[in-house]
């Protein structure tokens, strides 16, 4: 087959008349951290999204495995591919334990709804996650951090190798975002899992991404490495922001540090620029 | 899986079985056929329970074997079946909400199959003071077949009008809602518009009473339920999934519109059916399903047990009505009677949890 499992071959997607995403190529590098960024607005959950099948291009395709994902049973993409989508709500009085069992929705049968391999697996992504302790809680019981992670041991219930992750640190605290995106490295690192997240954050996505998509306006601007992706002049043309690039004195990586805007002329107008553009 | 569910394994097969929704059907059951026992000796000619039992195995003298085999046995197996196809049919609507307050009664689709019932009773004028059901072969054929057609057309009507790129259960709760509320009016008009003996035999059947009910409405309920049923069991797994979310559910395998779809028209079978056979018996499928919720203490209304507590809440309200209140009363008026403090008390909630 292919060496990527899933890539998008000119995808244009709307909601409406105007396209989100416009003519969009895009091969997702195979057991890597892929994180896709860009300013509010510039379609990047809506590339996601496409991608995971919950929205079907108006023209272009997605490709899984080399198939056109339409044509894969929607229970056999959901054997290889597992979605995270953004800000998910449980059901009040759910257990952790109920949440990550149902992770094994496409591999279940009404014959075959528990079965040990069911039992293993949902073991593992609770331990992978270190939510095996809160597996008798209800989710509404639990910090943000704590019910993210046990979202994603459902995602992972799910048992595939490909995982989309739309925003999952969005309305979690700096170190319940770093707790998530660290079990991200670990499952692309140890479990050789790849993974496509959206993020928002600009300086998480340079520490914890290989391969970095930078969006706007439903195009891409931009791809590769954090080193590559991340200089002022990016910044600057993309976001709108000023900004120095600096090196982690750590890792090396780069680190975004806007510059103070006390002239306050340079960037207001640019910002107000942006409040106004097209909603998400 | 140790408190909630137990697994059973053979070879391939592998079941959850949820323990505690298992106790609580059982229990219900039990009450159940308590109920049913004493809906069958109880009257206006007491028999004892062992003479019932005895008559149900094939015993009993002929004035037993009349009363309670060819009296009492139909409209006591309509009471059984029709709160079974309510309360689970409540669990389904609530479960594809995701939101406690759709029922059919509160969207509208027991309203449509009101409208479709009184439609016939008012137009075809075939009424006549006390006649009620029996009056013509029109009204015992039309008046089962409008309501549920009434059910069906209400269902799809509220299905389109909440289409927008997919069923969201908040919006379909609001149009449910007004939905119902012109419904209700539509069905006024024609009590008004009526000769005042179409609209008294109209409103008897209104109130939803399962007086002199027997197998002409038992057939056609078994019949809807013996395909319905199953279906509903078989859409449990997609609902676990769906209860996740539109999105999640998808991502999890879940061929969402045909789910979605498959458990509407089962939802709105069953209601309709029921409806055609008694009348709107209101706030069964409203207050069961949640009663059973909180009984097995799961995330989504139970179907199996919503089936056996609805059958004992109508089984219930027909007891009251023959036996335990002096005067008779339509048994919708006492399920109302139950429900309606249920609603309030369910708003309030939720509003202070939203507040707090």
């Amino acid at each position: 087959m292919t060496d990527h499992r899933l890539r998008t071959e000119s995808v244009t997607v709307g909601y409406g008349a105007e396209p989100v995403v416009r003519d969009l190529s895009l091969a997702v590098p195979d057991g890597r951290v892929t994180t896709i960024i860009g300013p509010n607005g510039c379609g990047k959950s809506t590339l996601l999204r496409t991608m995971a099948r919950l929205l079907r291009p108006t023209s272009g395709r997605v490709l899984l495995d080399g198939e056109p994902v339409d044509a894969v049973p929607t229970r056999e993409v959901a054997r290889r591919m597992a979605l995270l989508p953004q800000s998910p709500v449980a059901p009040e009085g759910l257990l952790v334990r109920d949440l990550v069992g149902r992770g094994r929705h496409p591999h279940q049968r009404w014959f075959s709804q528990w079965s040990p391999e069911d039992e293993r697996v949902v073991a593992l992504a609770l331990a992978l996650t270190d939510t095996a302790h809160l597996r008798d809680r209800p989710l509404d019981q639990l910090s943000g951090g704590q019910r993210q992670r046990a979202w994603i041991a459902m995602t992972l219930a799910q048992d595939t190798d490909l995982l989309l992750l739309d925003e999952p640190t969005t309305y979690l605290d700096l170190a319940h975002q770093v707790e998530v995106l660290d079990l991200v490295t670990r499952l692309n690192r140890e479990r050789g899992r790849t993974v496509v997240m959206v993020l928002h954050d600009l300086n998480l996505a340079a520490r914890y991404s290989d391969h970095v998509v930078v969006m706007k306006d439903g195009v891409v601007v931009t791809e590769g490495g954090p080193h590559a992706v991340f200089t002022p002049a990016l910044l600057a043309s993309c976001f709108g922001l000023d900004a120095d690039v600096l090196a982690d004195p750590r890792t090396g990586l780069p680190i975004v540090v806007p510059a103070l805007s006390a002239a306050g002329r340079g960037s207001c107008p640019q910002r107000a620029g942006r409040a106004a553009g097209a909603p998400r | 899986m140790s408190t909630l569910s137990t697994t059973f394994r053979a070879g391939p097969v592998s079941w959850l079985v949820p323990v505690r929704a298992g106790l609580v059907a059982s229990g219900g059951l039990l009450v159940l056929a308590a109920l049913v026992a004493l809906d069958l000796a109880l009257g206006d000619f007491d028999i004892s329970l062992p003479d019932v039992v005895r008559t149900l195995l094939g015993g009993g003298d002929a004035g037993q074997r009349f009363v309670v085999l060819e009296l009492r046995l139909p409209q006591t197996l309509v009471a059984v079946l029709v709160g079974a196809a309510l309360g689970l049919s409540g669990a389904l609507f609530q479960t594809f909400a995701r939101n406690p307050l759709a029922s059919p009664d509160i969207l509208g689709v027991t309203r449509g199959a009101a409208l479709g019932a009184v439609g016939v009773i008012v137009l075809s004028g075939a009424g006549g003071y006390g006649g009620g059901l029996v009056a013509g072969t029109l009204q015992q054929v039309g008046v089962p077949l409008a309501s549920f057609a009434g059910g069906l057309l209400a269902a799809t009507l509220l299905y389109l009008l909440s289409w927008r790129r997919g069923i969201d259960g908040q919006r379909l709760v609001l149009v449910g809602i007004g939905l119902s509320a012109a419904l209700t009016a539509a069905t006024s008009w024609l009590l008004v518009k009526a000769r005042i003996e179409d609209a008294a035999s109209a409103q008897v059947w209104l109130n939803g009473s399962l007086n002199a009910r027997g197998w002409e409405q038992a057939t056609p309920l078994l019949w809807t339920m013996a395909a319905l049923v199953p279906l509903a069991l078989l859409l449990a797994r997609s609902l676990n999934a769906l209860q996740l979310g539109d999105d999640p559910a998808r991502g999890l395998g879940v061929r969402l519109q045909l789910t979605q779809l498959l458990t509407l028209v089962a939802a709105v079978g069953l209601v309709s059916v029921s409806v055609s056979a008694v009348g709107p018996l209101e706030f069964v499928a409203f207050v069961v399903p949640q009663i059973a919720l909180r009984l097995t203490r799961g995330s989504r209304p139970p179907m199996l047990a919503s089936m056996v507590l609805g059958a004992c809440l109508v089984v219930a309200a027909d007891l009251t009505t023959r036996v335990l209140l002096p005067f008779a009363l339509p048994a919708g008026l006492v399920t109302a009677a139950i429900g309606a403090p249920y609603l309030i008390w369910l708003l309030l909630r939720t509003n202070r949890r939203v507040t707090a």
